[in-house]
């Protein structure tokens, strides 16, 4: 059984390196405003995200899923399911 | 008030910055006259063409041009209708009759556009419920067709059959599914690994619908594309092409064999509620279109050139993004963006026009500048393109540290 806090830790740690300029991540942290990720990059972290705990998480979720915080819920969701 | 287009200040800031360092737009340029397929005028000057994607050269075929001026006098200008109203005339139908031959399918639907094909292809094909597969470097037209539509949408590593065979191994067995592929890849000129793609979309019960956008004309048997030159046409339900590169006019079509293909025209919104292209364009788009069934020498020719530009920009010193031809595209890698315009400028007023391709268009960010040949350039041409691009490369600096 995975919780939503293991979640959020690995996906911190998926981040991490698509954050050149060190912005704190937070569970309210934005992708675009304030990691200024481009569309690209999100739908790599996604690819990522998917291959670490076998989901499918389809692209037009993306526009729900805002902050770090929002991610880790869809993810825990998607992995309890 | 707050001004809807300062989502866009980053952008203008960009450009301007690029353009006050004495660089023209290269996203600007008129073709003052255009002389051939592969002659224009820009800014007075004559200059080789060779990023246009008019791959067979058909733009100035005598044939082509006669069947154009015909309807446009016997049809008029316009058809001012849908396809499913009053746009539908004699010429449509023998344009679709011409693409149904072409590609020996039974059903042919032709758009106003390439991208309004995948629009509504990709957008009614598959409903809520449905997934969509996609290579991760699909054309903008069909992420947009994507997000226009209701499904489900999954993107795959480009030309990855592990990543592919990975991603639906995790959909339900028992829902739809759609995986879209192309078969050149227009930013690099790589082509897919069709055999495999399909092979493992099929084995997972998925529909295939393949873009030949840039390999209509001269991939294949009979010039119908990649998905032919690799066997797998029994296994592909829909293709997607255009009528502006090989075919040499403006259009899009699908052709398919799938028995209730004819209903699309009802419900695919991208087909019906926009006007029906003209009658001269269904008339040039039809006669190229048969013309391209017997141009094997074009093909031979547009095959040379391609290599040829390839090898010898390589023996250059250029950085290619293929290490060998695979496509009539071929791609030149730059360092960054600033000597990519600098050099691109410096082609032009060398007197040869090439593409220049930035991210997001691109993948992973590169920078490009990208040629495409045509069957008609000559030996000379590409002799002077060759020249020109070890003179540019030069001047800009970009072997400087080689
Ligand atoms: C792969 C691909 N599909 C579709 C299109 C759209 O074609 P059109 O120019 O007819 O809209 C293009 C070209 O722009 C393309 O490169």
């Amino acid at each position: 059984m995975t919780d939503r806090a293991q979640v959020y830790a690995r996906i911190i740690e998926l981040i991490e390196p698509l954050n050149p300029k060190k912005v704190a991540l937070t569970e309210d942290t934005s992708f675009a405003g304030d990691l200024e990720m481009d569309s690209l990059t999100v739908m790599d972290l996604v690819a990522s995200m998917e291959d670490e705990w076998d989901i499918v998480m389809p692209l037009n979720m993306l526009p729900d899923l805002e902050t770090v915080g929002q991610v880790a819920d869809a993810v825990t969701r998607l992995v309890t399911k | 008030m707050s001004d809807l287009f300062s989502k866009f200040d980053a952008l203008i800031a960009e450009r301007a910055g690029v353009l006050a360092k004495g660089i023209r737009d290269p996203f600007a340029i008129v073709m003052q006259e255009v002389k051939s397929p592969t002659v224009a005028i820009i800014d007075g000057k004559e200059t080789i063409l060779l990023g246009t994607y008019n791959y067979m050269g058909m733009t100035f075929d005598p044939d082509v041009i006669a069947a154009g001026e015909q309807a446009l006098r016997k049809f008029g200008a316009g058809t001012t209708g849908s396809r499913v109203l009053n746009g539908t005339y004699q010429g449509h139908k023998e344009c679709e009759d011409a693409l149904k031959d072409f590609y020996g399918m039974s059903h042919a639907m032709v758009f106003s556009t390439g991208y309004q094909a995948n629009l509504g292809m990709v957008s009614t094909l598959a409903g809520k419920g449905d997934f969509i597969i996609l290579d991760a470097d699909s054309h903008a037209s069909i992420y947009d067709g994507c997000y226009l539509g209701n499904a489900d949408i999954v993107r795959f590593k480009h030309n990855s059959a592990e990543d592919l065979e990975k991603r639906l191994r995790r959909l339900p067995p028992e829902a739809g599914k759609l995986v879209i592929l192309e078969g050149v890849y227009s930013m690099l000129g790589d082509i897919a690994p069709l055999q495999e793609l399909v092979a493992i979309a099929k084995a997972h019960g998925a529909m295939v619908l393949v873009d030949e956008a840039h390999g209509m004309g001269f991939f294949g048997e009979n010039g119908r594309g990649v998905y032919e030159a690799a066997g797998v046409a029994d296994d592909v339900d829909f293709v997607v092409g255009t009528f502006s590169k090989s075919v040499g006019t403006v259009g899009g079509f699908c052709v398919s064999n799938h028995p209730k293909f004819e209903i699309l025209r009802l419900v695919c919104r991208p087909y019906t509620f926009t006007a029906s292209l003209p009658p001269a364009v269904v008339a040039c788009a039809a006669t190229s279109i048969r013309k391209l069934m017997h141009a094997g020498d074009k093909r031979a020719r547009l095959w040379d050139m391609s290599r040829k530009l390839h090898s010898g920009l390589i023996a250059r010193g250029f950085r290619l993004a293929t290490d060998s031809c695979e496509s009539a595209i071929v791609s030149v890698l730059m360092p960054d963006q600033e000597t990519t315009v600098r050099m691109w400028q410096a082609m032009l007023e060398l007197g040869v026009y090439v593409n220049m391709s930035r991210p997001p268009a691109t993948p992973a960010g590169v920078f490009l500048l990208r040629c495409s040949l045509c069957a008609e350039h000559s030996a000379e041409q590409l002799d002077t393109v060759l020249e020109r691009f070890a003179m540019a490369g030069t001047a800009v600096g970009l072997f400087a540290d080689a």
